[in-house]
């Protein structure tokens, strides 16, 4: 493994002579600690690869083969007989090029309506002064605390009654009930408490003689908001973007119960069609890998900003 | 209405008001036509459910029923303590895994932490991996973990080669003793990378001069970290210690996706039962006072503990 390499290139960039005889305990005694530092990472890091290296390796291999490697270190090498047959497989029993379109079309809308509107509403409530402002901010907090869970059930009834546009025979009509649509994914999760409470965290902490100066030349709030807050506010909005994708991506619960039709699924229930008739685990390892590698590789593009974004969403009072 | 004084005098700040008036109703304005949409969204899908969960869970409501609901009382709440074994165990099971979770999850994380707190080479590189299971969808985790965990599975042959064939495991997701500890441990594997970066970031705010004073007067390492590091760590544990609890409580997709609650409801949770309930068997009354039970639990939990953690400052 790689730890090895730089382990090695460290010793020999940072401590290249150790002179005198106490000075040398000392730091061969520092030196055992980072050996020992890396030896505890390593197994550590194992610990948190391996069932995803066994998911990918499983998923080039036939259903015998994933079973008879189990028993020994072929579970994790791609050993044998490799093919992409799985993946062939996958494509033949799942509409997968439509899982994965509806999945990125609800992420993608959930994501960014979210950050125009979640970010209207941060700066709504850090930079102007309006009456009812404090009641509002306190109630945005509040619902903070409100896990999606409990009110998942309720909100099965409350959206099966909301009225919806409908185009039947070339006539715009209106019809009753939001099951089995696009919007029934996505609006719900559009405003966010979590998200515009980081905004206005973020906004507020931009001086606001910025905003003085703008209205003295006759800017407009909007203007304000759209032409100095917003490109100020990169951090807060790769935050937002990150901390939103990823449950959106994800969903699974929610579209469980309000999307029957196969054809407006995401890729997360897509799932069950695995386990209906024999389960083939092969497919199965095919399919989990092709949806969790585009996530895998976004993370591993933007893990700088994952991290922070993470970090961010911590710190506060 | 006082008569105007006709002096100049008193004319400008009269007319300076009226200004700033009219500025601060345009204001106004601008502010609640930049909250409207998102205002709107949260009356709509958070505010209009809290509601309806709650007056559903005095009715007999049932999802798709020609008969409009009708109100019962507290009779809801009652079946759930007293009627439904099932609910009481899932409300026994959910208890086990925060109780587990919540310390466990805190204190891995912050050994991880501690771990790649440092200017080492290959850290970032340790960081990203710890955090891998955490953007992987909890539904493949479970997946796979399901798949590992089987009888002749990965997990029990990784068990045989490591005890050399002493204990060989055990039939983990289908026995009623082992079924809740798996999707535990799986649990913590999953999310305790999101907690190291929490406290992560936590650790870097404090001053690396404490610990070279620290040093200076031959503080050991362990003395270091419950002198220093702790101390300095109080407001992250507040958020980390409240953020597990509330997904912990929350425990849902493991247990739906690996065992449906089974084997004889050793993982069925609050959670799961209510979906069970008031979904699959459209029982949304029900349902809901099971939703509203598990929020005011949620919520005097999370009360409690941010008392406790307060009270120590």
């Amino acid at each position: 493994m790689s730890e090895t390499r730089t382990l090695t290139t460290t010793r020999d960039a940072r401590r290249p002579a150790p002179p005198a005889a106490p000075v040398r305990s000392e730091k061969s005694h520092r030196r055992r600690g980072k050996i020992l530092l890396y030896v505890a990472m390593s197994l550590f890091g194992m610990l948190f690869l391996f069932p995803l290296v066994f998911m990918f390796v499983s998923s080039l291999k036939p259903d015998a083969q994933i079973l008879q490697d189990v028993d020994s270190v072929n579970a994790f090498l791609p050993t044998g007989d490799i093919s992409l047959d799985n993946y062939f497989g996958v494509f033949d029993r799942v509409p997968v090029a439509q899982f994965l379109f509806n999945s990125v079309f609800v992420t993608v809308l959930t994501v960014g309506l979210g950050l125009i509107v979640n970010s209207m509403a941060g700066f709504a409530l850090s930079r102007l002064e309006w009456k009812g402002r404090i009641v509002v901010l306190a109630l945005v907090i509040a619902t903070l605390i409100v896990p999606f869970e409990t009110i998942a059930v309720p909100m099965v009834y409350w959206v099966a009654q909301l009225p919806t546009l409908v185009i039947e025979g070339g006539v715009l009509k209106y019809d009753f009930g939001w099951l089995n649509t696009y919007e029934v994914q996505i609006v719900p999760f559009i405003a966010n408490a979590f998200s515009i409470f980081l905004f206005t965290q973020y906004f507020s902490t931009i001086p606001k003689s910025l905003d003085e100066a703008a209205r003295i030349d006759g800017a407009s709030w909007f203007t304000i908001y759209r032409r100095i807050l917003v490109p100020l506010s990169g951090p807060a909005f790769a935050t937002v973007a990150i901390l939103t994708f990823l449950p959106a991506w994800n969903q699974y619960l929610w579209p469980l119960m309000v999307v029957q039709k196969e054809e407006l699924r995401p890729v997360m229930v897509g799932m069950q069609y695995f386990f209906q008739l024999n389960t083939a685990w092969g497919e199965v390892m095919a399919y989990t890998s092709l949806i969790t590698l585009p996530v895998l590789i976004v993370f591993l593009i933007f893990q700088r900003a994952f991290v922070s974004s993470i970090a961010a969403s911590g710190v506060k009072g | 209405m006082t008569v105007t004084p006709p002096t100049v005098a008193a004319e400008e700040p009269r007319r300076e008001l009226r200004r700033f008036r009219s500025i601060k109703g345009r204001e106004t304005w601008a502010g609640l036509g930049m909250i409207a949409p998102a205002g709107i969204l949260l009356v709509l899908f958070l505010i209009i459910p809290v509601i309806l969960a709650f007056t559903l869970s005095f009715t007999n409501a049932r999802l798709i029923s020609p008969n409009p609901p009708r109100f019962v009382g507290m009779d809801n709440f009652v079946r759930a303590f007293t009627a439904d074994p099932l609910f009481v165990q899932s409300v026994g099971n959910t208890a086990v895994f925060a109780l587990v979770v919540v310390p466990v999850q805190a204190a891995l994380g912050l050994l991880l932490a501690v771990l790649v707190n440092r200017r080492m080479r290959g850290v970032t590189a340790f960081r990203v991996i710890f955090f891998i299971p955490v953007v992987t969808s909890i539904v493949v985790v479970s997946i796979l973990w399901k798949f590992m965990y089987q009888q002749d599975g990965l997990i029990n042959s990784m068990i045989d080669a490591l005890t050399f064939g002493l204990w060989s495991g055990a039939d983990w997701l289908n026995d009623p003793q082992t079924a809740l500890g798996a999707i535990i441990f799986m649990s913590i594997w999953q999310a305790v990378g999101f907690h190291m970066i929490i406290w992560l970031s936590g650790l870097q705010t404090i001053p690396e001069e404490l610990y070279e004073a620290a040093r200076m007067d031959g503080a050991s390492p362990w003395r270091q970290f419950t002198n220093v590091t702790w101390p300095g760590l109080r407001p992250t544990m507040v958020f980390v210690l409240v953020t597990i609890t509330i997904a912990a409580l929350g425990l849902f997709v493991q247990v739906d996706v690996m065992t449906q609650g089974g084997p004889q409801g050793a993982t069925s949770t609050i959670v799961f039962h209510a979906v069970r309930k008031g979904y699959e068997q459209q029982e949304i009354g029900y349902a809901a006072a099971i939703s509203l039970i598990f929020f005011v639990a949620v919520l005097i939990i999370a009360l409690i503990q941010r008392r406790v953690t307060r009270e120590k400052d």
